[in-house]
């Protein structure tokens, strides 16, 4: 990935927060940054309000959690104990690893300010002067981009014993991750910064009270933090307006597969997926059909070319029996063959279980086994159900949400295009002149 | 203390407990390989998953902290299906080795099929393959193909012994428990992670192919390593001799006794076995030569009729082993002490500079000093006497060098050693796996062993002996004192409980399975 070649096209006048300064020449510069008005809210946070108010501000913008569970980031910060001696700890999670997710690399190679300055009124708000960001190993040039950015501050006097020259301490710490998808769930993340293997915790106890080192923690996902300093800056009010009634502001979505402009595209939170498919990222590519759209990263379970007409905020997409999850949006054509694309999904889930526990452990290889068998013309007429009962046995037994997570593109792959299925199986048996 | 229903069962149980710790209370089984009270919780293997009532899902009963009022099935249809679908992702890689998995008949994935599974298994690709019998220390062995990855062994070294040895490779159904490089499970206490591994990944070494479990034979017993007492369970094979090599004791297990051992017992305890089945002397001598028990006796009670009516017992001295039973050590002292007035009886605890740590192992290596010390078998002169004496009688205790005066010495033991080469009359005893009896650990705890098995040979129990010996010297009951005729070790035990103080109240009913304190604690200082 060379940064330096790329065009960003943002299109649409709609308003533009996070992706704002992607297109200035040194975007990622803390002059570039400040030029355009950066470190004004957390100064104006920390000096007419208080880390309450700051914490009551967030809520009422209605941000979500935009890694991919969508919990309310006002509501999170107000979990940590305020009675608690412990440190307060904030850390911030780069790992990006869902397949069809990429808006945390630019957010942190174009504007790591952004997100520096949305740390630094989290840790206001929360009470934490010791703050990690968790980016994954594998984004060697963006960790380079931001961690020259921490640097920046620190020379600046805006990090480090004095948070922008006041009486208040705000270390950041920028950690780089060793390769593995669990670590960006958020109990695993704090294991792995704590050195230790990439387990995910049971829970209870959460994060918030018990977290990194047993002290109260917050998580909260890099773009998520980028929202917070224009929420200061132009009010929580403001900020709900945009999006939808429970979903307020924008956010990027990853648009991938079969569009003829594939890319980041900032938008509000009511935009539909059709919108998104046909008039952000082009259409189709060479005009073919659309056949399915996966909308929130591979976790999240299919849609059919029927299904589109959604709006992309979390509830809509809940109660459209999928997930907004990390709005990586995965478009696949007509020509798209549906086994091979859940061959592929499983054989992820399959190499990233941590293997901590049995249904997981187990299951994903398992069931990637069956879908390659499938794939290679070996499938056997029950394969299919023995698939759905895999997947449905994985759910809601596991520590954490990656057995959810790889039993739901199996479960909905299967339901919505059973027939391409069942042509695979029957195919092996035709071959061999076997009826079933 | 918050109550909750357990399938329908009102239960109350202190704050802060897990839905398991209710269960236990509750007498309600549910099945499990990652927990174990000794051990954190892990909560990995999801086998104890039951429903909570108002929970969307499953919870796992070892994690889930009771709440007032809390609802909990554990054979309604969510808690059985998630339970047969957990057993079924654990077997669906296990390698069909039961055939030739030393596990079999104590296996808890055969256990838990039979009796939470029963289902037709759908798995039919290639299974994962793993590293097979690796020998990871000089004790155990691993398979990793048979591990279901409980953690069981790796939270056993990190938190118990404190090693830290065991660790868990890879990632995802590639996972393997896993040696540091360099090391070796060989921790004392290693042979406690195939007692706690509830299935044939970790195997002891020494019991390899031995003998099938369910032709053992299990014996409840107390350790006689070392002065600790560990609670054991001695596993025979009496039922296929056949197969055993002319041995009868299979292995050694830990008993659980929260006073004294947990859970837990030594390597140095578990594999010290060997001498029970091995170089034992199962016939008496006389002057090198076999004879019957009955006439080596006779020939012991002569002599001590010799010294006795030509008044020379202070010639005469007894040696007592610490191995020795309370019961062996009381008759014997009411024989040569209280009988026949001799009063040069002290005993020998043998090794008492072995290894010892803060946990299991004591420096003392054999079971029952403080018995010998609250029975009072040590003479004023502490053994001086052993330079001057002309006839020596040792009861289990090997003398490297003879005293220069000696005329006569007398052997009354298990097992051959320089002292049983050089007697001239020698009697066998019975090892503990072969009496009844209580032995006295370091801290004044009374424990009961039982009879595994009978005597090997002509050996019996050095209590009988002594009875022996006194019907032979013809020494009557009085009308007060009993004599010795006593019919049984309990018989001995009852009389010492009556007339040594610091037995006092105990009996063998009391003593139970876990053992009770003396009445004046009486401690050996190793």
């Amino acid at each position: 990935m060379h940064l330096r070649n790329t065009k960003y096209e943002i299109r649409n006048t709609m308003v533009k927060i996070v992706t704002k300064n992607f297109n200035l020449k040194d975007s990622y510069l803390l002059s570039t940054y400040e030029s355009t008005g950066g470190y004004q809210a957390i100064r104006k946070a920390m000096d007419s309000m208080t880390p309450d108010q700051v914490t009551e501000e967030v809520k009422k913008s209605n941000l979500r959690g935009l890694g991919g569970a969508g919990f309310l980031a006002g509501m999170k910060w107000g979990f940590i104990p305020k009675n608690s001696t412990l440190p307060k700890y904030l850390c911030v999670n780069c790992d990006e690893a869902e397949p069809g997710t990429f808006k945390d690399k630019y957010l942190v190679s174009l504007d790591p300010h952004r997100l520096i300055e949305g740390m630094m009124i989290a840790a206001y708000a929360i009470g934490c002067h010791k703050a990690y960001i968790f980016i994954r190993g594998e984004y060697v040039r963006p960790y380079e981009r931001l961690q020259a950015a921490v640097d920046e501050a620190y020379a600046k006097g805006y990090l480090g014993q004095k948070l922008m020259g006041k009486d208040y301490a705000l270390e950041i710490v920028v950690h780089r991750g060793a390769g593995a998808y669990i670590c960006g769930e958020e109990s695993a993340l704090l294991e792995a910064i704590e050195g230790k293997k990439g387990w995910p915790r049971l829970k209870p106890p959460f994060p918030a009270v018990v977290g990194l080192f047993g002290c109260p923690t917050v998580i909260n996902n890099v773009e998520t933090l980028c929202h917070v300093p224009t929420i200061i800056e132009k009010g929580a009010e403001w900020y709900a307006k945009i999006g939808t009634a429970k979903c307020g502001g924008t956010r990027i979505f990853c648009m991938s597969g079969h569009v003829k402009k594939p890319g980041i595209y900032e938008l509000p939170m009511s935009v539909t997926l059709r919108q998104l498919i046909f008039d952000h990222a082009g259409g189709i590519r060479g005009d073919k059909k659309l056949k399915a759209v996966v909308p929130g990263g591979i976790s999240a379970p299919i849609l059919s070319a029927a299904e589109i007409d959604v709006g992309m905020d979390f509830d809509s997409l809940k109660a459209a029996g999928t997930m907004a999850g990390s709005a990586g949006v995965m478009v696949m054509d007509e020509d798209t063959d549906m086994v091979e694309a859940l061959k592929v999904a499983t054989r992820f889930f399959a190499h990233e279980s941590c293997g901590q526990c049995s249904p997981c452990r187990e299951g994903t290889g398992w069931m990637y086994k069956i879908v390659k068998r499938i794939c290679d013309g070996k499938g056997r007429a029950q394969d299919i159900n023995n698939l759905l009962s895999i997947g449905q046995n994985i759910s809601g037994t596991t520590i954490c949400a990656l057995g959810d997570a790889a039993a739901m593109p199996v479960t909905s792959y299967i339901t919505k295009f059973r027939d391409e299925f069942e042509e695979k199986c029957k195919m092996k048996n035709e071959k061999l002149k076997i009826t079933i | 203390m918050p109550k909750l229903l357990i399938d329908g069962r009102e239960i109350e149980v202190p704050a802060g407990s897990t839905v398991m710790q209710a269960l236990e209370k509750a007498g309600v089984k549910v099945p499990y390989y990652c927990w174990h009270p000794g051990l954190s919780i892990a909560g990995n293997c999801r086998m104890c998953l039951v429903e909570v009532e108002k929970a969307p899902k499953p919870m796992i009963a070892c994690d889930t902290k009771v709440a007032e009022g809390m609802v909990v099935k554990t054979q309604s249809e969510m808690a059985k299906k998630a339970r047969a679908g957990t057993l079924e992702f654990i077997l669906a890689n296990h390698p069909l080795d039961c055939p030739v998995c030393d596990q079999a008949g104590e296996c808890e994935l055969q256990n838990f099929y039979m009796n939470y599974g029963l289902y037709d298994s759908k798995f039919d690709d290639e299974k994962v393959k793993k590293h097979k019998a690796e020998i990871i220390g000089p004790t155990v062995m691993l398979d990793s193909e048979r591990c279901i990855l409980c953690s069981r062994c790796v939270r056993f070294c990190d938190e118990i012994t404190h090693t830290g040895e065991l660790g868990i490779m890879n990632r995802g159904d590639h996972e393997e428990i896993g040696i540091y490089p360099g090391k070796e499970l060989d921790n004392k206490y290693s042979g406690n992670v195939v007692d706690i591994c509830p299935v044939g990944a970790l195997t002891d070494r020494d019991f390899r192919f031995k003998c099938r479990v369910w032709y053992l034979t299990p014996s409840d017993s107390v350790c006689p390593g070392c002065s600790m007492g560990c609670n054991i369970r001695i596993d025979s094979n009496l039922s296929r001799p056949h197969h055993a090599k002319g041995e009868r004791v299979m292995r050694l297990k830990p008993r659980e006794n929260q006073e004294v051992n947990k859970w837990w017992m030594c390597d140095e305890g578990r594999y010290g076995y060997k001498f029970i089945d091995h170089d034992r002397i199962v016939k008496a001598k006389s002057g090198g030569v076999d004879v019957e028990f009955d006439q080596a006796v006779s020939e012991l009670a002569a002599f001590l009729n010799v010294a006795i009516k030509s008044g020379s017992q202070s010639k005469i001295g007894v040696l007592v082993s610490t191995h020795l039973s309370n019961e062996d050590l009381y008759a014997i002292r009411k024989l040569f002490k209280e009988k026949l007035g001799i009063e040069n009886i002290d005993y020998r605890a043998g090794q008492k500079t072995g290894y010892s740590d803060d946990f299991l192992m004591k420096a003392d290596k054999s079971p029952n000093t403080a018995g010998a010390r609250a029975l009072e078998m040590n003479s004023p002169a502490a053994g001086k006497f052993i330079e001057k004496c002309e006839g020596l009688i040792l009861f289990g205790v090997d003398l490297p060098s003879l005293p220069k005066n000696l005329r006569f010495l007398a052997y009354i033991g298990t097992n051959n050693n320089s002292a049983s080469k050089a007697a001239s009359i020698v009697i066998p005893g019975a090892v503990y796996a072969e009496k009844e009896g209580t032995f006295t650990n370091f801290e004044g705890r009374v424990q009961r062993f039982r009879e595994a098995f009978a005597p090997l040979g002509d050996a019996k129990p050095e209590w009988q002996i002594a009875c022996d010996l006194s019907a032979k010297l013809g020494i009557k009951p009085a009308l007060s004192a009993g004599g010795l005729e006593f019919q049984s070790a309990e018989a001995v035990f009852r009389e010492i409980a009556k007339t040594v103080p610091p037995f006092e109240g105990l009996s063998y009913e009391s003593l139970g399975n876990t053992g009770k304190q003396l009445k004046q604690p009486v401690t050996s200082r190793s």
